[in-house]
């Protein structure tokens, strides 16, 4: 039982993570119609921003971290202007194509700024344990749970309460109206790309002090963070980050209980997570059918 | 009648052009034109169902392996000679794509995409964790068996005597040029009517009494195949297959030479072949470092995708109308 619960909680904390990084992908695709596939190397680079401010220039963590989120911030409003916005009208092909190239471009940039070498990043959590009811439950995946879900229920209140955030919506839902009634769309969609490569810069913070840092470090979860979205909906906030937590938990379970999944079918499993929601539910379990009019 | 004419002058000049290349190359260079001819097979397939049929994937190195791993277990686990794994090969990629088109009637543009990008993704797990029937992560050799290879030793063909190189290359242009009149063949008639309709608009194409269901899976059966093809081929090029033969880049880097070769055109993918194989020895020029060639592959792609959407044969389009205004 103890066991159960303790591989429970650290799936939850792998869970949190994977819920920031599909949030993440949601609020793209909200925002554009997108699935952004650069999404996992853009939250590699701003990680790698954290580990050269902390690491090579010595600064505490917070304010490393701030100033890493500002700068991705400014980076995924950027990269939106700057390469997506000019096809964003066009097919879907066109723009996964430009995503993609994005993924292919950022990944060998970082191998030739900082070499293909792991580096370790330190946790702002103490790596100690403490005892709940005979569960040992390490702090870190406690402030990993924690951070996953303020950050989701601030952004929560940002939509919900600020007048950014409502154009924002309105921006996304429909662009042609809320152009009628002043709102800057392009403008505010790039916003959009900018919180979401924020979003990934903290679930890179998350991954890793658990795993180190390379240029591939986010390809695993990114894949997690679809099957994820997917799992709760790719219009769905609410949807993203609790189809992180349950993917997380329940992977976790199959990799532990399950011998023939064990380690190295989890990425296979996630996948048939996918397949599996996008054929009996396409909708998720928290978003909206779309229906088309031709 | 004229333009077919045209055409089939052009394809026999580069007939003789492949035919006579090797003579004027070295062994080295032999081989990477072989590889050429391998991409240009996978980059049919995967144009026939994303540039005609419009149906996104980004997992055909998956379907690549499945051929290569067929010709590695054909040849090593049951004795089969390397030239009769190729349409073994075939059938089998051809069959798992065939399947997979089935669910994949489901969906839709980017869902698609992300369904066909974790199958990529996944692919070398499972690899690995089925040892016993693929050898796991330490590969199948092909080159253990010397009867059934042209191998080290050289190879006599029709009374010619060629170096292992050269038979690689004329084996690879053979096959690849054979499929390349074959798609010509398919796509200029009714399927490739009923494929174009289903890329441009499905709901129009269903009304006008095209069977939706039929030509995606035929797309995607027809499109695995020649991936499943090339797998193989590329299986028998480097004598030995494992896990991360076919990795999730293979795929992508598929992708983005039909990007380049432009979508929806035959012509054009000879250029995004001949891309994929030698741009990351050009980017070498560039930087010694690993990471040179994938920001050269990402600053291309989305300067293609902005500045030359149609590819290389829209540009060869442009030049010979501009001839031809005269």
């Amino acid at each position: 039982m103890t066991n159960f619960l303790q591989q429970v909680v650290s799936g939850l904390a792998s869970g949190g993570i994977y819920g920031a990084l599909a949030l993440a992908l949601v609020l793209i695709h909200r925002a554009t119609g997108v699935i952004n596939f650069a999404q996992g190397e853009m939250a590699t680079f701003s990680t790698y921003i954290l580990w050269t401010l902390t690491q090579n220039h010595g600064w505490p963590y917070w304010p490393a971290l701030a100033v890493t989120l500002a700068i991705s911030f400014a980076g995924g409003f950027g990269v939106h202007q700057l390469v997506v916005r000019p096809v964003e009208r066009g097919s879907v092909l066109r723009v996964v194509i430009v995503t993609i190239g994005l993924l292919l471009l950022i990944n060998g940039a970082m191998t030739w700024i900082w070499s293909g070498e792991v580096r370790s990043v330190h946790s702002p959590f103490p790596t100690r344990t403490i005892d709940m009811g005979g569960v040992a439950i390490s702090i870190q995946d406690l402030g990993t749970i924690g951070v996953s879900i303020g950050v989701v229920i601030l952004l929560g209140l940002f939509f919900r309460f600020t007048k950014v955030g409502l154009a924002l919506r309105a921006a996304a839902t429909n662009p042609a109206e809320a152009r009628l009634v002043g709102v800057r769309v392009p403008l505010l969609l790039g916003v959009g790309w900018g919180l979401a490569t924020m979003l990934g810069a903290i679930a890179g913070a998350l991954t890793a002090p658990t795993v180190f840092l390379d240029p591939n470090m986010m390809q695993a979860v990114l894949i997690y963070a679809f099957a994820a979205a997917v799992l709760g909906g790719i219009d769905s906030p609410v949807g993203a980050v609790v189809g992180g937590l349950l993917l997380g938990v329940g992977l976790n379970l199959l990799g532990t209980y399950v011998n023939f999944v064990g380690a190295d079918l989890r990425l296979p499993a996630a996948l048939s997570v996918i397949l599996a929601v996008l054929l009996f539910r396409p909708a998720g379990l928290f978003g909206h059918r779309v229906v088309k009019r031709v | 009648m004229r333009r077919t004419a045209t055409s089939a002058g052009l394809f026999a000049a580069l007939v003789v052009a492949i035919a006579v290349l090797p003579k004027f190359l070295t062994d080295f260079r032999a081989q990477q034109f072989a590889y050429v001819a391998v991409y240009l097979v996978a980059l049919i397939g995967l144009n026939v169902l994303t540039g005609y049929t419009g149906q996104m994937s980004l997992g055909h190195g998956a379907f690549m392996a499945v051929g290569g791993y067929t010709t590695a277990i054909l040849m090593t686990d049951h004795g089969i000679k390397d030239l009769w794994t190729i349409p073994a090969a075939a059938v089998v990629a051809g069959a798992a794509g065939f399947l997979f088109g089935l669910p994949a009637l489901r969906l839709t543009g980017l869902y698609l995409a992300l369904a066909t990008f974790a199958i990529a993704v996944a692919t070398p797990a499972v690899i690995k964790k089925f040892e016993g029937f693929t050898g796991g992560g330490s590969g199948k050799n092909l080159f253990g068996v010397k009867e059934l290879t042209g191998g080290i030793a050289p190879v006599h063909v029709l009374g010619w005597k060629l170096n292992f190189n050269n038979w690689l290359y004329y084996l690879c242009w053979t096959v690849a040029l054979v499929l390349y009149v074959v798609a010509w063949l398919l796509l200029r008639g009714r399927t490739g009517r009923a494929f174009r309709a289903v890329r441009d608009s499905e709901t129009a194409a269903l009304s006008s009494g095209v069977s939706l269901a039929r030509y995606k899976t035929l797309a995607f059966g027809v499109s695995a195949a020649y991936a499943g093809v090339a797998g193989s081929l590329f299986a028998i090029a480097t004598t030995y297959v494992n896990p991360d033969t076919f990795p999730v880049q293979l795929s992508i880097f598929l992708l983005v030479g039909v990007v380049v070769g432009g979508l929806g055109s035959l012509t054009g993918l000879i250029a995004g072949a001949i891309f994929i194989e030698f741009l990351p020895l050009w980017a070498q020029d560039i930087s010694k470092s690993p990471g040179a060639p994938g920001v050269v592959y990402g600053v291309i792609l989305i300067g293609v995708i902005f500045l030359l959407p149609t590819g290389a044969a829209g540009l060869l389009r442009r030049v010979a109308s501009l001839f031809r205004g005269r």
